[in-house]
């Protein structure tokens, strides 16, 4: 089933950790294996990498410890080989990593260099946004890597309920555009024609993190912009091109997108004033995020609706 | 609220029903003669429903009112008495299901399938509504003032359904009985596959789906829809066009089951 949830702040930052945090629990019905988010913290001159060296679940096996610190090590030194100068690194878990550094090259062969590490996943790369996700409810998430108090003008996250593939990190969303910096997508709902656009998009020379479907939009979408579409075009084009049953988020350095497909299968309701618009699958997400009744609306089939900070 | 899972958000959750095993009405309503009212902000689905069916059930309340419903699935699900019901706020998903008799008012708006299997009452809501509103609706009034979703009257087997709005893609879709009167415009495939009833629309259509087609307008279907909006004090209707079954579709015939048996 899964839920998905998207805000976006035009009268300035605010706490989007206990916000996304807030919305996605009011959804755990729709999906308590894993949560994700997606945020956009103040844009600086570093660059941000979210990455992971095992899955949840695995690292905490014989000697694993080792193993994590000997590749954490890795991924500092091939960082500092490749030109980026590391300010800071942190974990909360031990298996997944924060790191800001000073860094002017291509964002590809960054995070093809450091995903040539045994076990390491960029989750993301960017001037502004954060992917974390991990298995369990949002409260639980949002404890673990300290979430609220994550200041920021948008983000979204997503509620996963596994039905076609494991209960793992690689199938929790949100998705990193690879190698596109600062773009990700959440989605509910399945593509019919995901192996057409997965071989299409591999022969472009992108590389997948996960055998999900929703991964294509992302790479889909950042590619055109590559291309020198806007979102809204972009958005607008893979109603066309994607087939299937589906709801989809998109955040970018500065903008909120949502589209349904022509069949209007999967739901979201829209809340939009003049400070704040705030998006999700179920009408509890929205009151959860407000703390009042408001006045809220379906978005119908085919539309496209993208805001700006 | 004795034996409540409680998360730390303050929100209660029953899915894979691992909440709530034991729980009782919370008897939190305040009573005046044959009405009563509670406030639903602390209350999971499954406390506000048990509240409800007390009020209404046990203490044979005439009109009970909730308040602060907060969007909360599943809420007045089954009642089955002739009540009135007042929420004031929003309701989230499935509210309203398999009624049979209350009448029921909603401030707010509603999630996906209000009023789905309504057997007879009326749900008038003064706001909007998402999609499969009223979904195999079976007797009863569904009012709808604002805009609906998608696929309104999914497989409609009787009442009526107005909506003072606009509706999404499939509104109809299936549709076996019933009447559907739609102030706004309709979307895509409009009555697609219906296997009968009536469709009455005044704005704008995107278009007809399979085997919907239009229909002659009869002084029965002004008298029928003056009826309802009288009766729901929506005003003067507008001027609609009218749609019904091709009949080209499916396999149409007098004949019921049984007397098919003795044909065959």
């Amino acid at each position: 089933m899964c839920g998905i949830a998207g805000v976006i702040h035009r009268d300035g930052p605010a706490d989007l950790g206990a916000e996304l945090t807030r919305m996605l629990q009011s959804m755990k019905h729709r999906g308590p294996d894993s949560t994700g988010y997606a945020l956009y913290g103040p844009s600086d001159d570093l660059v941000v990498i979210r990455f992971v060296l095992a899955e949840p679940l695995k690292a905490a096996g014989l000697g694993m410890a080792e193993r994590l610190e000997k590749n954490r090590a890795e991924i500092e030194s091939r960082l500092n080989k490749i030109g980026a100068d590391v300010a800071t690194m942190t974990s909360e878990t031990g298996y997944a990593f924060r790191a800001t550094v000073r860094y002017s090259g291509e964002l590809k062969p960054l995070a093809d260099y450091l995903e040539d590490v045994p076990g390491c996943e960029v989750l993301s790369l960017g001037n502004a946004l954060e992917i974390v996700k991990d298995l369990g409810d949002a409260e639980t998430v949002a404890e673990q890597y300290r979430l609220p108090g994550f200041v920021g003008t948008h983000g979204m996250g997503h509620v996963r309920m596994a039905t076609e593939s494991d209960v793992d990190l690689a199938s929790a969303h949100p998705y990193w555009a690879y190698p596109f910096a600062d773009v990700a997508v959440v989605h509910n709902g399945q593509l019919t024609n995901y192996h057409q656009w997965r071989r299409r998009l591999e022969r472009s020379g992108h590389r997948f993190q996960s055998e999900c479907d929703s991964e294509i939009i992302a790479v889909y979408l950042a590619e055109k912009m590559a291309g020198g579409d806007s979102l809204e075009t972009a958005m607008k084009q893979s109603l066309d091109d994607l087939d299937g049953v589906f709801t989809y988020l998109c955040v970018t350095g500065n903008e909120l997108g949502v589209a349904k497909d022509e069949m209007a299968a999967k739901p979201l309701v829209l809340f939009e004033s003049d400070e704040l618009v705030a998006v999700a699958s179920e009408e509890i997400a929205i009151r959860a995020l407000t703390g009042t009744d408001v006045e809220t609306r379906d978005p119908y089939e085919r539309e496209v609706l993208v805001w700006q900070v | 609220m004795a034996g409540l899972s409680s998360s730390r958000s303050g929100v209660n959750y029953d899915a894979r029903g691992l909440a709530e095993p034991d729980a009782v009405a919370p008897e939190i309503a305040e009573i005046d003669g044959t009405t009563a009212h509670f406030d639903a902000t602390d209350l999971s689905t499954r406390l506000i429903n048990l509240e409800l069916k007390r009020l209404v059930n046990v203490e044979g309340m005439e009109e009970v009112t909730i308040r602060n419903p907060g969007s909360k699935h599943s809420i007045g699900v089954g009642i089955l008495r002739r009540c009135r019901i007042n929420v004031e706020g929003s309701p989230g998903w499935f509210a309203f299901g398999l009624i049979d008799g209350p009448e029921v008012h909603i401030s707010g708006r509603v999630g996906w399938s209000c009023a789905e299997n309504m057997m007879a009452g009326s749900v008038i809501i003064e706001g909007g509504a998402g999609s499969l509103t009223g979904a195999a609706l079976r007797g009863g009034d569904l009012v709808v003032k604002g805009d609906v979703g998608a696929r309104t009257g999914i497989d409609q087997k009787g009442g009526t359904i107005i909506v003072m709005g606009n509706v999404g893609i499939n509104t109809g879709f299936m549709m076996q009985r019933g009447r559907q009167i739609i102030c706004g415009n309709a979307g895509d495939h409009l009555g697609d596959s219906m296997y009968d009833g009536t469709i009455y629309v005044a704005g704008r259509i995107a278009s007809l789906g399979v085997d919907c087609v239009p229909g002659a307008w009869t002084d029965a279907d002004a008298e029928f829809v003056n009826r309802k909006f009288k009766i729901h004090g929506l005003g003067d209707p507008p001027e609609f066009q009218k749609f019904i079954c091709g009949k080209q579709l499916h396999n149409y015939d007098s004949l019921e089951p049984s007397e098919r048996k003795l044909v065959m």
